[in-house]
Parts: structure tokens; C-alpha cells; sequence
């Protein structure tokens, strides 16, 4: 039993949080987060240049690191800088490419993993709703290759990416795990449409509508129909850098909060000394260290060989950071009355993201549920 | 980072879950297992067993009869006996008492007290709380007059845990009413055959005779009896709340009800299928077990930390929290597994040697009580609001 990181863990984590704090300062952050672009370009080559996307991978696949550990702190660091760049899409990218293990693909992982090639999941789709083999979108056999015709929502980034991961059904009905393929879609293919937006905790994202859309043989990723468990392996990474990510918002959140308690002053008083404010602080700390107990569990399942042990921590930590996430949010607002309701105030913006982180990869209610039937299948 | 314990560790435990499965009685881990009320004999037997294995007192240092375990295997051992289904340890003397003896007592004290505590000559009880000091327990009241080679003790406590079943009991009394409410207070041992001790039952909501009233009028101690220094007793509490937190979480027994709720949840049916796959009895029980999950982690993190030479400070009030609520959650969902069976309530059945055939599930016959017995859980050791008043100090600094 050891809860310490490795050295180099520690380095890194060090560098990142440094390099943050230097360089991703709240004004720099906000002006980013609400660019035409979404992200900075210039920052996205300096995170990778401290290897901060080589930690996300083994060495066999050109990376450093890999581990769940290696993930978790990097997210965390993420978090606490309320990071907007496109990791998540490169983390769940690069993820499905190195795991299908295709040669011919190695050179698009190597560009993700060095940052040159931006890539983004396209995954939801408008009525798919988290449930992850519920997927609409069709690829049909067309000559060598394949057509594509469907619909994904909310594709982080997608506007920037020069990669997309697709899923698509190839056989079965609508919800069916069987029959689902991945496709790796280069973003000026003729038949793919975008429509971007900004997202409400910052960064953009995009509708993509593929409108027979010609692919060669070489865009399947992995074999046809069994692209179920490659996504779930991918996701299920994209589910702990999201975990960790919302521990490294709440901790900050926790700091702004504590901070505002001890300085402002109420009634010739600080508020932090009204015991109605103080219970409130303490059960927040309380449960932020259960979502830290959490993501730590998640970390050490991510490889775990029984898919039940792996995905079940992983349910169980979103499902953790999915509700104190939230309630870290609500009590940080609450406690700072009206300041916390205003723009100019970092603490606002990690409220959003810690929400927002909710609505990704699956919500609370949804790996609850998920917690549950992974638990009967095992039964 | 690394969740797996090492192999010693895993050694250990194997070495718990043999020494358990050899010594303790069928009968014995049955009686838990169902839920009853273990007696006075069990515990007794139970304490005798420990005790010849030379680890009744474990939280001790070796030099006084320890067995010298870590604070993880001391985790481990803790979750084995729960699992396994074994009485609980009477902690008043072994683990409460005996630390505070081991660093504040005299020579002849330690002599006298500590391998009595262990063999059983000594049942000891807990003389904190009165009336009027509750959360507030620097406000106690009860007199102790020194009148040449004896204290005189006049007062009333109360909540005393098992106190019908204890010889002796260590109490906080009040020496001096000058400086603040703190600096007045002795640590004092009483036997409670002395003339003038007076115990009598406090019935609990759940018809348990489990805590009781203790009356001194006029009850003459001997002034050897004094533990430390007269008006320092304050300190000696204060470090016997704190001494041994490594289980203020109550992991195992979590645990163990985790695993009776699931046979339950299997065997109670609604609506034609198992409760454990009713939507909404499932949602409740898969919380649960995602925060004992998470329990688990945060109360090994804090154990670690302890480990490579943090102090076990008000963390213990964070683990106390949310370890209470989770059991006060966990026997909540037993009792509501139960449906209309939580509702009898047949003393005798609660008891070992009950002839009958149970009403309802075999299971059922405690479950509203041992729910109603919990709601002590966040009351006890210093209630959950005042952990929370304590983690707003010393973790937050508000």
C-alpha cells in the first residue's frame, strides 16, 4: 500500500502545475476559452513540448507514461488550470489507435501524440443520449472502402480537428454492441459538414453531419463490428482524465472558496466564522476527498484484465465526480453570494467546468445505472 | 501509488483469517452473523480468546504486551473480525483506558491495572459524560474532594456504555473551580462496588439495555487512584479521544452489513423479482457501496499518512463523518429491505437460544432496531457537528 507518486510523476505533475499557473493565468484563460478558435495553438505545442501528451502513453506507443497514474495527474493539473486545449480528444484518440495496434495508423498516432494532428471522438449523436452503443450513424461497404451517413453531437474541438474517431454502425440495430465500427476520418474529407459553437464553460465544439461520406479501407480502425470494446477501452480512459480533471477544478474551487471565507468580512466579522458557513466548508472537504479516494481507485483499475473490476471503478468514480462535482459548484457559488454569480470571478468559471464535466462521457445517473448492470451481468 | 497490500500484509491477514477460523466458536460468529445481541458471557469469552493469542491488547506498545502491528494490519485485523463476525472488543479498558494508564499512570498503576484489563478481572466502563456535558464535556460537574488519603465523589454520570456489567469504572471529575472549565479536572479510577455507586438502566429507543445512568453520592476513593497529576485530567481525556482512530471509520462493519444487506436484497422480493434488481432499491444500495469503495481509500490514504509520520489529527473527524453516516445508511437499507417485517419487535428473538420460528425473514427481527441503535452513531464520540466545528479549525483554519 503506497499513496505516494513516483518521482517522475511528481516532476511532471510539478511542471504542469507550475507551466499553469505561469502561463494559463485567468485572463489568458478566459481570452482563450472565448477565441474564435476555442484553444491556443501556440499553448497546445508548449503542453506538449513538456510532455504533457507523452505522458498519456506507453512507451511502446511513442509516449512516456500511459499509466492510469500518468493520466490522472496530468488532468488533475488540467483542472486546476481549467486547461480548455484538446487532450481529451487526443487522450481517447490516440488511445483507440495505439490499442487496435495497426501499423499503417502508427504515423497518425505518432502526429496526435506529439500534438501536430489535432483529433476529437465523435461519438454522441443527437438521440444517443450517453449510452454508448447506441449509435446511428451507418458505414456501408462501398467498393475497397466504406460510405458514411449520420449525425455526432457535440464534438469538442471539432472545428480544429484534423482527426476524427467516428463510430458507426456496420450491422445490428440501433443499440446493439455488435456492429459497431470506428473510422478515422481526416477533417477535409469531401461529405463532412461542421457547425461550431461555444461551449458554456468555454472551449467550442461542433455539430458533424457525414452526408455520404467515400472512405478508403485503410480509415476502419480495428476489425469491422467489433469496435464496441476499442471504444470502451478509449472512453474508459476518456472517463478518468475527466475524473481527475474535475478533482484538480474542485480543489481550486476549494481554495477560492476557503480563501473568500477567511477575508470577507460580514457583520465586522470574516464569514468563515459562522459555524452555518464553517459545516457547509467541512462537508465540502469531506467530499471532495472521497471523489480523491474515487479517481484513485479509478487509476489503479484502468488496466485491471476483468472488464467488470475496470469499468465498474470507473462508473463509480464518474458517478463520485459527477455529484460532488456538482456540489462542489453549488456550495462554491452559494458561499460567495453574489460575487460568485459574476463573469469576473475566477471561481464561476471552475463552478461551469465542474457541471459541465457532468455532461460528459455520461452523467451521474448514467454510470450509476451502469455501476449497477456491470454488477448484475458479474452476478 | 499502489492500492495492493504487500505481501506481509497478505500474510497477515491469511494469519487473522486462520487464527478466526480456528478460534472463534461456530456459535459465537453465528450469533453476530444473524444479527443478535451478543451477552456479557460472549464478549467476555471473546475478549479471553484475544487475549490468549496475545492480541486482546493491540493498539499497546510491545513493551507492554502489544503485539507491535502497524496501523494497517491493525485495519486489516479490524475488518477481518467483522467480516468474520465476532463480537466487538468492550473497548473501554483495552483501548481507552490502557493508553492513557501507559503514558500518564504510575508504575503501581500500570502494574496493577494493565494485566488485569487483559485477563478479565476488570470490566471498566466510561465515566465522561453528565447531564450537562454532552458535546460540551469540559463541563463536567462531579465533585472530587480530597479528604486525606481519599477523594469524596458526588455527582452523575451518564450514557455509561455497558456500565451493568463493569467493576470499575474511570471517570472525569472536577477538582478545582478556578481557572477555565478545563484546568480542573481529574482523571480518576472508582470501583464500583464502593458504597454510594449507583447504576441504573437507561432503555434506548430500540428497547436495548445498553447504557446507563451511574449516581456517586458521597463515594470514597482512594487517592492512589488518581491518574497523572490532580487538575490535569483534561489532557489525559483529550488524548484517550484521540489515542486509537485507526477504526473510528468502522470500515469492516460497513462491510459486513454491505454482505447481509446483498443476501437480503437477493431473497426479498417486490413487484416479482428480487429486490436487488428493483431500479430504485438498487440505486440506493449501489450508492452505498460506491462511497464504502471510496471509504475504504480515504481511510487506508489516511492510515498511510499516518504510517510515513503524519499525525492521525482531525483527518479521524473527516473518516468518523462519513464512516457513521455510511453505517447509519447501510442499516437504514436493511431496515427498508425488510418492508412490513421491520415493523415486530420480539425481544427474546434478539437473543440467542430463541425456540420460535422467526416472523418474516430471518434477518428482519433486528433490523428496525439495530437502524434505530445507529442513529448513535453520529450522536456518540463527539457528534458529527462537533467533528465538523473540529475540521473548520484545524483542517481549514476558519
Amino acid at each position: 500500500m503506497n499513496f505516494e507518486h513516483t518521482e517522475e510523476r511528481r516532476m511532471l505533475a510539478e511542471t504542469l502545475d507550475r507551466f499553469v499557473a505561469e502561463q494559463y493565468g485567468f485572463a489568458t484563460r478566459d481570452h482563450i476559452a472565448q477565441s474564435t478558435r476555442g484553444f491556443s495553438t501556440e499553448l497546445w505545442q508548449r503542453f506538449a513540448e513538456l510532455g504533457a501528451l507523452g505522458a498519456l502513453f506507453g512507451e511502446a506507443e511513442g509516449g512516456f507514461g500511459g499509466d492510469g497514474f500518468d493520466i490522472a495527474v496530468v488532468f488533475e493539473s488540467l483542472g486546476r488550470g481549467l486547461v480548455v486545449e484538446p487532450f481529451l480528444g487526443a487522450l481517447v484518440v490516440g488511445s483507440a489507435i495505439a490499442r487496435a495496434g495497426d501499423t499503417a495508423h502508427k504515423p497518425l498516432l505518432d502526429a496526435v501524440i506529439d500534438g501536430r494532428t489535432v483529433a476529437a471522438l465523435a461519438h454522441d449523436e443527437p438521440g444517443s443520449h450517453y449510452e454508448l452503443a447506441n449509435v446511428a450513424t451507418t458505414a456501408r461497404r462501398s467498393g475497397e472502402g466504406w460510405r458514411l451517413d449520420g449525425a455526432k453531437a457535440v464534438v469538442l474541438q471539432g472545428e480544429q480537428a484534423g482527426l476524427y474517431l467516428v463510430s458507426a454502425r456496420t450491422a445490428g440495430e440501433q443499440a446493439d454492441e455488435a456492429g459497431l465500427s470506428l473510422f478515422l476520418v481526416p477533417r477535409d474529407t469531401a461529405g463532412l459538414a461542421l457547425r461550431g459553437y461555444p461551449r458554456v464553460d468555454g472551449g467550442r465544439a461542433a455539430e458533424l453531419t457525414f452526408d455520404n461520406v467515400v472512405l478508403g479501407a485503410e480509415a476502419l480502425l480495428g476489425s469491422e463490428g467489433e469496435g464496441f470494446a476499442l471504444l470502451e477501452h478509449a472512453v474508459g480512459r476518456g472517463l478518468l482524465a475527466l475524473c481527475a480533471e474535475s478533482l484538480g477544478a474542485m480543489d481550486a474551487a476549494r481554495q477560492a472558496t476557503l480563501e473568500y471565507l477567511r477575508t470577507r468580512k460580514q457583520f465586522g466579522v470574516p464569514i468563515g466564522s459562522f459555524q452555518a458557513l464553517q459545516h457547509r466548508m467541512a462537508q465540502l472537504l469531506l467530499e471532495i476527498e472521497q471523489a480523491r479516494s474515487a479517481v484513485i481507485n479509478a487509476a489503479a483499475a484502468l488496466d485491471d484484465a476483468d472488464r467488470t473490476t475496470r469499468e465498474r471503478a470507473l462508473s463509480a468514480a464518474k458517478f463520485t465526480i459527477g455529484r460532488v462535482g456538482t456540489l462542489v459548484a453549488e456550495e462554491s457559488i452559494q458561499m460567495h453570494g453574489g460575487i460568485g454569480m459574476t463573469w469576473e470571478l475566477p471561481l464561476a468559471h471552475y463552478a461551469k467546468r465542474l457541471v459541465m464535466i457532468d455532461h460528459q462521457l455520461g452523467d451521474e445517473d448514467h454510470h450509476l445505472a451502469r455501476y449497477i448492470a456491470l454488477g448484475a451481468q458479474a452476478a | 501509488m499502489d492500492l495492493n497490500f504487500t505481501p506481509e500484509e497478505e500474510a497477515f491477514r491469511r494469519e487473522v483469517r486462520a487464527f478466526l477460523a480456528a478460534k472463534v466458536p461456530a456459535r459465537l460468529s453465528n450469533l453476530v452473523r444473524s444479527g443478535k445481541r451478543p451477552a456479557k458471557a460472549d464478549m467476555v469469552e471473546w475478549h479471553a480468546i484475544l487475549n490468549a493469542q496475545g492480541w486482546l491488547g493491540n493498539h499497546w506498545p510491545k513493551e507492554h504486551g502489544g503485539p507491535g502491528w502497524t496501523a494497517i494490519e491493525k485495519f486489516i485485523f479490524e475488518n477481518e473480525c467483522a467480516l468474520y463476525g465476532t463480537p466487538r472488543v468492550v473497548p473501554f479498558g483495552v483501548n481507552m483506558l490502557a493508553p492513557v494508564l501507559i503514558k500518564y499512570g504510575n508504575e503501581a498503576q500500570k502494574r496493577h491495572w494493565l494485566p488485569r484489563i487483559l485477563d478479565g478481572s476488570d470490566w471498566w466502563c466510561q465515566g465522561y459524560s453528565e447531564p450537562g456535558a454532552g458535546s460540551d464535556l469540559a463541563s463536567v460537574k462531579t465533585t472530587a474532594v480530597r479528604e486525606g488519603e481519599h477523594y469524596v465523589v458526588n455527582g452523575q454520570k451518564t450514557w455509561t456504555t455497558l456500565g451493568q456489567h463493569a467493576n470499575m469504572i474511570f471517570c472525569l471529575v472536577r477538582t478545582s473551580k478556578e481557572g477555565s472549565k478545563q484546568a480542573g479536572i481529574s482523571f480518576l479510577l472508582v470501583d464500583m462496588a464502593s458504597p454510594g455507586v449507583e447504576v441504573r438502566p437507561i432503555i434506548t429507543l430500540d428497547g436495548e439495555h445498553e447504557v446507563n445512568e451511574v449516581f456517586f453520592t458521597d463515594v470514597r476513593v482512594p487517592a492512589e487512584n488518581l491518574v497523572g497529576e490532580e487538575n490535569k485530567g483534561w489532557t489525559y481525556a483529550k488524548y484517550l479521544l484521540t489515542y486509537e482512530r485507526t477504526n473510528i471509520a468502522g470500515v469492516g462493519f460497513s462491510v459486513a452489513l454491505l454482505e447481509r444487506l446483498r443476501r437480503t436484497a437477493a431473497t426479498q422480493r417486490r413487484n416479482g423479482r428480487p429486490l436487488a434488481q428493483d431500479p430504485l432499491f438498487a440505486a440506493r444500495l449501489a450508492r452505498a457501496e460506491i462511497d464504502l469503495e471510496n471509504m475504504k481509500t480515504t481511510n487506508l490514504r489516511v492510515l498511510a499518512a499516518v504510517a510515513g509520520g503524519g499525525v492521525p489529527g482531525a483527518e479521524s473527524s473527516m473518516l468518523k463523518i462519513r464512516g457513521t453516516e455510511l453505517r447509519q445508511e447501510l442499516s437504514s437499507l436493511m431496515r427498508r429491505a425488510m418492508g412490513p417485517y421491520a415493523q415486530p419487535y420480539i425481544e427474546a428473538a434478539l437473543h440467542e437460544g430463541y425456540g420460535e420460528a422467526p416472523v418474516g425473514p430471518a434477518d428482519a427481527a433486528g433490523a428496525a432496531a439495530l437502524y434505530f441503535n445507529n442513529r448513535k452513531l453520529s450522536i456518540f464520540g463527539g457528534s458529527n457537528e462537533i467533528q465538523k466545528n473540529i475540521i473548520s479549525k484545524m483542517i481549514l483554519g476558519l
